[in-house]
């Protein structure tokens, strides 16, 4: 395959294309879903922060030869627009300016400044990892996880951007909280962030 | 393989779905008399509906095999027994090597139906293997001391029995980071006797023994697939199961078959777990 799609087999039915970036794994899986019928019965496609992961697949061969025509140019059809109402009093919210540099203020605008991707999901059922905060804003995880993140919250670990769906453990700093529903098993999509919805954060009244 | 006759009850004959076809010659067409619990009995061990059974009368019978196999027992509810132990009626049941199949007395009913997986193996005539006791055509009456032929059965059909557990190991198929070991993963893991720890549950099967060398390091988060086998820093592996996290960071050196991960399911804390090279 051509550079930049390294795959690896995992076990006789799943294959796990490596690419360079989590941005490249949410291309390429948007890519493989709009021609799903083309793969060969395909059971899971799972971007995940440098791979996607195709499970349960019944013609490894011929998914090999159609992901040989991805290219990292090759055009994603744009998700929808998601806008979520964020109050910024989170706890971590002081410690990331200090770590920016900035006041808090600025944390809130450059935050609310970006548009952001959901490149794709994990550590929870609907929780997505967000894409596209600059490099230079990456912040480090807690130390020490909080044991308990209330649902809503909204935190940043490296240069991701989660929304924690259910209240959970977990180790990101957390800038505020949003009452948007992110997980919602009575809706047809049940995860409001599904992999390639775009996610723009505004300032809650 | 074959069944041992140690007693037959009054009456037990070979019965599948008879003679069809053959009424001008003569030939009464015979089969079991009551054929959905025959079909039931060879459903059950995964036979073709139309394999020979035992179609025993008001119980009585008693078989001894010279090689485990799968029997279920249908049609008139009897008390059934396997090397003593009760087993169940209608139900795929394993009689291993050396054991006694024993049908009690029905409660009601007349007619019980034995399926063998692979079905009774005696030579067909005019294409049944069914015995007829008024043209005396087919195999001859089961008597005490006869050796009833088996043929072989497939594998009983996952749908209708549970499959067997395989002591031979696990099947493993080479993981996406093999190379996050120093050395041949599957050549450790089959080389290795593993035990199970007590923190299994439905995320994953967690071993210990001899700790595979890894690589220090870690990956970003990837798609994890059933039967996974991650290595933890800690170089004890674990098998990921139903409830499994979608993605991981640890690396997956190797994959469970996926035919052979039931077997995962069963096993208890501290029992032992091996691998072997799956195809």
């Amino acid at each position: 395959m051509r550079d930049g799609l390294r795959p690896r087999p995992v076990g006789p039915r799943a294959l796990l294309v490596e690419v360079d970036s989590a941005e490249h794994a949410a291309a390429l899986a948007g890519w493989a879903r709009a021609r799903r019928d083309r793969l060969g019965e395909v059971g899971e496609i799972v971007p995940a922060a440098r791979t996607v992961l195709f499970d349960e697949v019944a013609e490894p061969h011929r998914l090999r030869t159609v992901l040989a025509g991805w290219s990292p140019s090759a055009a994603v059809p744009a998700g929808p627009l998601v806008e979520l109402p964020t109050s910024y009093d989170g706890p971590d919210l002081a410690d990331v300016a200090r770590l920016w540099d900035v006041d808090e203020a600025e944390v809130v605008a450059r935050h609310t400044g970006v548009e952001l991707v959901a490149a794709f999901c994990g550590f929870a059922p609907g929780f997505a990892y967000l894409t596209g905060l600059p490099a230079e804003w990456a912040v480090p995880r807690l130390d020490s996880p909080r044991a308990r993140v209330p649902a809503g919250s909204v935190g940043l670990a490296g240069t991701y951007c989660g929304v924690y769906p259910t209240a959970s453990p977990g180790g990101w700093r957390l800038l505020g909280r949003t009452e948007a529903p992110l997980w919602d098993l009575a809706r047809d999509e049940p995860a409001l962030l599904a992999p390639g919805t775009r996610v723009r954060f505004t300032e809650a009244p | 393989m074959s069944l041992q006759v140690l007693s037959a009850g009054v009456l037990t004959t070979i019965q599948d779905r008879g003679r069809a076809g053959h009424a001008h010659l003569g030939v009464p067409r015979s089969g079991a008399l009551d054929p959905p619990a025959a079909a039931l009995a060879n459903r059950l061990v995964g036979n073709d509906p139309g394999a020979a059974v035992l179609e025993v009368t008001l119980g009585g019978l008693s078989v001894r095999t010279d090689t485990g196999c799968w029997v279920a027992v249908t049609g008139a509810p009897t008390p059934v027994s396997v090397g003593g132990r009760p087993a169940a009626y209608a139900r795929a049941e394993w009689v291993p090597a050396g054991a006694t199949l024993t049908l009690g007395t029905p409660a009601t009913g007349v007619r019980s139906y034995v399926a063998v997986a692979g079905g009774l193996a005696v030579d067909p005539v005019l294409g049944s293997r069914s015995t007829d006791t008024l043209a005396g055509i087919g195999p001859a009456r089961v008597e005490p001391g006869q050796l009833l032929p088996v043929g072989r059965g497939g594998p009983p059909t996952p749908l209708d029995t549970p499959p067997r557990r395989v002591a031979d190991g696990l099947r493993l198929h080479p993981g996406p980071r093999g190379d996050w070991v120093e050395g041949d993963a599957l050549d450790l893991l089959c080389a290795g006797s593993w035990s199970v720890l007590p923190a299994s549950d439905r995320v994953g099967l967690r071993l210990t023994g001899p700790p595979l060398p890894r690589r220090p390091g870690e990956l970003e988060s990837e798609g994890m697939v059933l039967g996974a086998v991650q290595l933890p820093p800690d170089g004890r592996p674990v098998v990921f199961l139903a409830d499994h996290p979608t993605t991981g960071g640890y690396p997956v050196v190797a994959v469970v078959d996926s035919a052979d991960l039931w077997q995962c399911a069963q096993l208890r804390p501290g029992e032992a777990v091996s691998f072997r090279r799956g195809r």
